[in-house]
């Protein structure tokens, strides 16, 4: 096939993409950025920054792993640690638009690279119906800042001088995203329900305050959903 | 510094076990999807897990230092009113960003 014919119809699904992961990346690279620094100022060569972003593609674990990779902690630390900072990403399936990617390598990479920036990119409705080149060009690209990030830490991050603050940008886009998403859903109770569970989960158990607040929440809307559901008359369920 | 062995068996744990996080649900969820609950949950979720990831990202900052712990606030507070305002998820990351990284370099220091 003549490439100039493809290329068109290709560049629709994938600007959007790049579009949509754009204020990520801006987030994404800076803080790979401080990851291959640290890497390489754990004593690493500087390809493991790769091979860690690549493979494993979890920033706040990666982050935690590193710590416990230089203090050669044991594999079943290792392993507990994964399990318990991760967990959340259980919850992701629910609303992730993997029913739009069709065929198994897509589907495996998909499952893959489910990111927490994966996730809130395609919380919207109009996600659920994004074709399956754009779900995972922003899939990869996201996968190619992170990645790319870590590299030009590694690599130049003793060189380069870095601008403190810049990992502000992550905080940023999730900002945004919480704003979108309840804007679209006007939920004041299920809001307060997620900022309760956080500070409790906070002052709980601050070590793993992410995996026990979304818990809790999940929780608390299921049964504020089945209240709803029983008293319909109060306020009707939006679905 | 460990062997080489071992950090690949890290690197090979930690990616395995994060896979196996992410896509095994998917399995599970699948034939629950119809439910009427999991549409629900499906609707009302996704705001509060960002809400609940940003106030993990903030969790800090009451134990900062005055100036940096305003500088934080004031930037959250741009990028929400920002957006509420203009819904150009760009400009907001970009505007409450480059205010926190002047307030960083300058005032607070």
């Amino acid at each position: 096939m003549d490439w100039r014919t493809s290329i068109p119809r290709l560049s629709g699904d994938v600007r959007a993409a790049l579009a949509d992961t754009l204020p990520v990346g801006a987030g994404m690279v800076p803080l790979g950025v401080a990851f291959g620094i640290l890497v390489t100022q754990a004593g690493l060569a500087w390809w493991w920054t790769p091979v860690i972003s690549g493979l494993v593609f979890a920033g706040s674990l990666e982050f935690l792993l590193l710590s416990l990779m230089i203090a050669a902690a044991p594999l079943a630390t290792i392993a507990l640690t994964t399990l318990l900072v991760n967990s959340r990403h259980v919850f992701y399936c629910l609303t992730f638009p993997l029913q739009q990617v069709p065929g198994r390598f897509g589907r495996l990479y998909a499952r893959f690279a489910l990111t927490d920036e994966a996730y809130a990119l395609t919380t919207t409705p109009a996600a659920q119906g994004f074709s399956s080149r754009r779900i995972l060009a922003m899939q990869v690209s996201m996968h190619g800042y992170w990645v790319a990030g870590g590299i030009i830490g590694a690599l130049l991050g003793s060189v380069v001088p870095t601008l403190a603050g810049l990992d502000f940008a992550l905080v940023g886009l999730f900002v945004v995203l919480a704003v979108d998403a309840c804007r679209s859903g006007r939920d004041l109770a299920g809001g307060l329900l997620a900022v309760l569970s956080a500070v409790t989960a906070g002052l709980v158990a601050p070590g793993e305050m992410l995996l026990l607040a979304m818990s809790l929440f999940v929780a608390l809307l299921a049964l504020s959903t089945r209240l709803r559901a029983a008293a319909p008359r109060l306020r009707p369920v939006r679905a | 510094m460990p062997d080489a062995g071992y950090l690949i068996a890290a690197v090979a744990l930690a990616a395995g076990i994060t896979f196996a996080l992410r896509a095994l649900p998917f399995a599970v969820i699948e034939p629950l999807r119809a439910s009427p609950l999991a549409a629900v949950l499906a609707a009302r979720m996704p705001a509060g897990l960002l809400l609940i990831l940003v106030v993990y990202l903030l969790r800090d900052t009451p134990a900062k230092a005055p100036p940096a712990a305003a500088a934080t606030v004031v930037a959250v507070v741009l990028v929400a009113a920002l957006h509420r305002w203009r819904a150009n998820a760009l400009l907001s990351v970009v505007s409450g960003t480059a205010l926190y990284v002047v307030a960083t370099n300058t005032v607070v220091h």
